[in-house]
């Protein structure tokens, strides 16, 4: 059963990929589909059987590589960790798969997109089911690969090229740090799979080896750079540069995996890593330092986005902070069920913009848009939910509330509990990051839904806008997604709380990570602390209203004015710029530099062509003569080697 | 079938020297002569890499003796016909083996001028190489070793493009001049030795230390500039660039090979001391090789010169491996050589395809191929995934074992090489976006065609091959295991020699019957 859950995906993707001209269309589509819900059903049995009955399996399949003591396997682990994120890929992929046969219906492409879907599905698969490092390294590029392709998946586009490389190498960049790490690990451990690693991790703590010529704690060192595998992969501050320009790749890959599933690969990795993270408290530290800064610092550049999806990948850049966060403070089940909860709603609002975006002719620049909750109603409902369980709405005091308050409200109540100073960094900037979370969220709703339709006015010269009587509600395809997700969305939190964070969480887990739910357990939330992420919630609504719709006109005055921080948070904190010209344009000018200084004077220069200009000068003529004697040479030297051997074959040997 | 078993190495190396024969006999129109050739070629190349299959099929990976020998006087005085493969040079004869059709193949249409001696000298070349990894005599081992560059320099100097004088010449210079050294090493070790058998040298034979530095330096000059490593580098992309497309494919897949090749058979088990002393300079050029060609590989703008300073940056891995002296590194080197000759193999006959196509390898020429030619542009993204190293192909295990083993030796060495996972990705997919994806705007592509059914059936096995290689490498570690454990043994022992006080300079334990 596990392996079907992993291949099936694979098997689809591989005939919808190979014979896609042959079957056409509409029969890849439906191949896929089938096989992803499938495999999603398949993902359900497997969630109860593992982490409601408690059946964890491990499941060889073949060799992969053996060299000397380095064993490893391709194996498929299923504990409830895998579970929940088999759940939570299968799920959306599925839904996705579903999504994407009305979302994609008139691209020329579709068995390619469909391909390259399973095969993301695929990868991820095989990266939450890996038993050893090695084997979710191998998913971690699978996925890389696929969000590559389907990035660049409109490959005319030149913005879709480059923001497909630049996925691709800044991920690159992260690996250097993962693959540094597994190195470290199989030197200290002399092994890769993870049950020998984590038994023998605590035996490591506080204990030093020498890397790069210094004297560093083992666990701290080998954790930090694992973690700067996962910065890459979800997208962490100094390394999140690429998620908005991920954007670029059809909508319904932005909700899969730039938002539900890849993204957040680097907190499954930290998660799953729990045994060496919990020896290592300054690494620790140092991602929830770090998860804390970015759940701010996305936030923040969320505010003033005008682009639907931009706003939405922020959000996403921002969300996967408050995940590190969660593990920063040792509270693993709160980082897991935000994964999961996050997951619904985010690839909610994704299919929801998208559904508005198809609506509205592929514009999705949100000035252009308006009033359109009465022309999608559907949408208009389920991007609401989305939009609530985002901001994590819910009664405070009745414990009541979408899936995004359970999980949101608890990484923030970890944060306080955890005590530390570091903890009191992850909690304040957390706090203000829902704030500035609902502010963007209820702008980005009220521009889009409410107010004046903006379209059709042919801005600056282009005749082509939308007219309000040609958006029409999206086909049925594209809807049904929506109404699973929208369901998710409001009801997973009250279902699995008490399973992820739970009194019982330990049982639910299992061993699958250290510790649940923190390290401060006991002690009491006050009030205020519960409070706090509530009334910030209101007060971002509050201003979105009070700026978007009751003074429409105020948010381009500000703009216009262009004051320094508008400017400075506007323009993304100015990563691009800092990163092209540190990095890509040196990088370029110095491979240049190094061809024709380097390779051309210097080593040319002195070696071949000087000694050959010499040669040529002075015995033009004598290397032609000298050359042919080298070949007359040559040639009665192998001759002589043929005679030899065959008259040793024909004489059997012996001379 | 036991005549064919107990010669199959020399009958692997001679058949194809016996085909370039009958092409030599052919008589008749050039046309006639031309299609004889390619079929007799072909046929040949066939046969013979289906003995190549034979042969790993027979060979028994639990050992590292020698077998297949076979052994017959030659010139007396300890210098023999001595043949035999271990699971170090195994691997490397089947790789030839496999690769000529494919280049016979590549070659059907494009090459026009003067198709029976291209094919001769093919021929000769896949005798010359094959013998190179099946001699186990100095000798024997030094005429295969440089023989090759003979038909190369033809094949470059004959049916190359614009600059190939000047690049042949480069390739011929470069080559010479270290194989100069490396014959003075092989008489050195003959005189001292008394005999210039490899298995008797690599089991009984201790060079002095003093004189083991001197000898590894000689051998390094030829094999540092097959490698090619950094800073004897320059001849290959100009070589690549000139070279015709099979050419190229054989350079990089089978001739880049032998340097390193040479590193596993002499310098390590024969020269350990030296090997040992010399050790950081092998890493720092390693090092160079890696960071240093991929920047420039970044700023190409010829696609032959990208894939062949890229194919530097893969060598480096090798050397890498190979000095860290570990199970993983060497396992890895040795994989990592395997995976380049399918890969980089696969990439020139790419470029190839395109090149017939436009004839030029100017990327700026390029652009939106995939509208026109899908299969073509798949094709070429497996192999260049294959090329930066993705898990699940090929590429991915030897660069994976390499650092491995570097990262025990010397974080330092691993933390470098590293960074050269981020630069192969950059270069390689800003290629391919500028050759493969954008719009098809040049009005010379407007009717470009995909792959034809010959030129598929060139590119689908090798396909195959990188990525079965890459999830299932299990049957080439089969076969290196117990060999590089050997080596690597050997390797220490003859350090915990040198290092002892000594007794005897050379043990006479075997040298009896040898005479």
């Amino acid at each position: 059963m596990y392996t079907a859950i992993v291949f099936l995906p694979i098997v689809a993707s591989a005939i919808a990929g190979l014979f896609g001209r042959f079957l056409g269309a509409r029969l890849c589509e439906i191949l896929t589909t089938v096989a992803l819900f499938a495999s999603c059903a398949l993902s359900i049995v497997a969630f109860y059987d593992v982490a409601i009955l408690g059946h964890s399996q491990i499941v060889m399949l073949w060799q992969w590589i053996t060299s000397g003591d380095f064993e490893v396997d391709w194996m498929i682990r299923v504990d409830t960790l895998t579970a929940v994120m088999l759940v939570v890929v299968t799920g959306v992929s599925s839904l996705v798969h579903l999504y994407s046969i009305g979302y994609m219906h008139d691209d020329p492409g579709r068995p390619r997109f469909f391909s390259y879907l399973s095969f993301f599905t695929f990868a991820m698969l095989m990266l939450v089911t890996a038993n050893n490092f090695l084997q979710l390294f191998f998913g971690w590029e699978g996925v890389g690969l696929a969000s590559y392709l389907l990035i660049g998946f409109w490959y005319k586009k030149p913005s879709a090229n480059a923001a497909a490389i630049k996925a691709f190498v800044v991920n690159r960049v992260g690996d250097f740090g993962f693959a540094l790490g597994i190195f470290g690990v199989f030197y200290i451990f002399k092994t890769l799979n993870f049950d020998a690693v984590f038994a023998a991790a605590p035996a490591m703590a506080g204990k030093t080896f020498l890397f790069a010529g210094h004297n560093v704690d083992i666990l701290t060192t080998l954790c930090l750079l694992l973690f700067v595998g996962a910065m890459g992969k979800s997208a962490q501050l100094g390394l999140h540069t690429w998620l908005p320009d991920a954007m670029e790749g059809p909508t319904p890959v932005s909700a899969l995996i730039h938002a539900a599933t890849m993204v957040t690969a680097g907190v499954f990795l930290v998660c799953r890593c729990s045994p060496m993270f919990e020896h290592a408290p300054d690494a620790l530290a140092v991602v929830a330092i770090i998860g804390a800064s970015t759940a701010f610092f996305a936030a923040t550049i969320g505010l003033f986005q005008n682009d639907i999806k931009r706003v939405i990948a922020y959000s996403t850049c921002s969300q996967l902070g408050y995940m590190f966060a969660a593990a920063g403070v040792s509270a693993y089940g709160a980082a897991m069920f935000h994964l999961f909860t996050h997951a619904f709603f985010k690839a909610l609002l994704f299919l929801a913009a998208g559904s508005v975006i198809v609506a509205m002719h592929h514009e999705q620049d949100m000035r252009k848009m308006g009033g359109l909750a009465k022309r999608l109603p559907f949408t208009w409902l389920t991007m609401l939910i989305g939009n609530l369980a985002l901001t994590g709405f819910g009664i405070p005091l009745l414990g009541i509330g979408t899936a995004g308050f359970y999980s949101k409200d608890s990484i923030i109540n970890a944060a306080y509990l955890a005590g530390t100073p570091v903890g009191q960094y992850a909690f304040a900037l957390t706090a203000i990051a829902a704030l500035l979370t609902s502010f963007y969220s209820w702008r980005q709703f009220l521009m889009t839904f409410h107010g004046k339709f903006r379209g059709g006015e042919g801005h600056h010269g282009h005749g082509h806008g939308v007219k309000l009587e040609d958006v029409h509600e999206s086909p049925l395809t594209m809807l049904i997604p929506l109404g699973v997700l929208a369901t998710g969305a409001l009801i997973a939190g009250a279902i699995f709380a008490h399973d992820f964070i739970g009194v019982d969480s330990a049982g639910f887990w299992r061993d699958a990570v250290a510790v649940a739910y923190g390290h401060g357990g006991g002690k009491e939330i006050p009030l205020w602390v519960e409070l706090t992420p509530f009334v910030f919630t209101l007060l971002g609504f509050g201003v979105a209203y009070y700026y978007y719709i009751m003074n429409p006109e105020l948010p381009a005055k500000m703009a216009a004015r262009k004051g320094l921080i508008y400017t400075f948070v506007y323009n993304k904190w100015y990563f691009d710029e800092l990163y092209d010209f540190l990095f890509v344009q040196p990088a370029l000018k110095f491979g240049r530099f190094l061809w024709k200084f380097g390779d051309g004077t210097i080593i040319d220069g002195l070696g071949p062509d000087g000694i050959a200009a010499r040669v040529l000068v002075t015995t033009r003529s004598a290397v032609k003569l000298q050359s042919g004697y080298v070949y007359h040479y040559a040639f009665a030297m192998l001759i002589g080697v043929f005679v030899l051997a065959t008259f040793f074959v024909v004489t059997g040997g012996m001379p | 079938m036991s005549f064919l078993m107990s010669h199959l190495l020399s009958i692997i190396t001679f058949l194809p020297l016996l085909g370039a024969l009958f092409i030599l006999l052919a008589r008749g129109s050039e046309n006639t002569i031309a299609n004889t050739a390619r079929w007799v070629a072909l046929i040949v190349t066939i046969v013979d890499f289906a003995l190549t299959l034979l042969l790993w099929v027979k060979f028994d990976g639990s050992t590292a003796a020698f077998q297949f020998v076979e052994r017959a006087a030659w010139m007396g005085n300890g210098i023999s016909y001595h043949m035999g493969v271990d699971g170090i040079s195994m691997l490397f004869i089947v790789l030839t083996g496999g690769l000529m059709p494919f280049c016979i193949l590549a070659s059907w249409e494009s090459i026009k001028t003067r198709v029976g001696e291209y094919m001769i000298a093919f021929l000769v070349l896949e005798t010359l190489m094959m013998g190179v990894f099946a001699a186990l005599d100095l000798f024997l081992f030094y005429v295969f070793f440089e023989g090759g560059l003979i038909p190369m320099f033809i094949i470059i100097g004959v049916w190359g493009g614009k600059r190939r004088v000047y690049a042949s010449f480069k390739f011929f210079l470069y080559t010479l001049l270290g194989s100069l050294f490396m014959l003075l090493a092989v008489l050195a070790m003959y005189f001292y030795a008394g005999t210039a058998d490899i298995e008797t040298i690599i089991d009984t034979v201790h060079f002095p230390v003093a004189m083991q530095s001197l000898l590894w330096l000689g051998f390094f000059a030829s094999f540092a500039v097959k490698m090619p490593m950094w800073p004897v580098h320059t001849w290959l992309p100009d070589a690549h660039v000139e070279a015709p497309t099979a050419g190229s494919v054989i350079l990089a897949g089978i001739l880049l090979k032998m340097g390193g090749y040479g590193f596993l058979r002499f310098s390590l088990p024969m020269f350990a001391s030296a090997s040992v002393t010399f050790t950081p300079l092998i890493f720092v050029l390693s090092i160079m090789a890696i960071i240093y060609t991929s920047f420039v590989a970044l700023a190409q703008e010829d696609v032959k010169k990208l894939i062949a300073y890229s194919s530097v940056a893969h060598m480096g891995f090798v050397t890498m491996g190979l000095f860290t002296l570990t199970q993983w590194g060497v396992d890895g080197g040795i994989f990592q050589m395997l995976s380049h000759g399918v890969v980089s193999a696969a990439l020139f006959l790419c470029v190839g395809v395109i090149y017939d196509r436009m004839h030029t390898r100017e990327i700026s020429a390029y652009g939106g191929l995939v509208n026109r030619m899908p299969v073509y542009a798949a094709c070429f993204m497996v192999f260049a995934l294959a090329n930066i190293g993705l898990p699940g192909t090929s590429g991915f295990i030897g660069e994976f074992l390499t650092m491995l083993g570097a990262f025990w030796v010397n974080t330092w060495v691993a933390i470098f090489a590293a960074t050269g996972v981020i630069l192969s990705a950059a270069y390689m997919l800003y290629l391919y976006w500028r050759v493969i994806f954008g719009e098809l705007v040049k009005p010379a592509l407007m009717t470009i065609k995909d792959l034809s059914l010959r030129e598929f059936a060139i590119l689908a096995p090798l396909v195959a091959a990188t990525v079965l290689l890459g999830v299932y490498p299990k049957p080439v570690f089969d076969v290196t295991s117990a060999s590089v454990a050997h080596l690597i043994a050997q390797h220490k022992a003859e350090v915990a020699y040198d290092q002892a006080p000594h007794q005897k300079q050379i043990k006479l334990a075997s040298r009896g019957d040898m005479r």
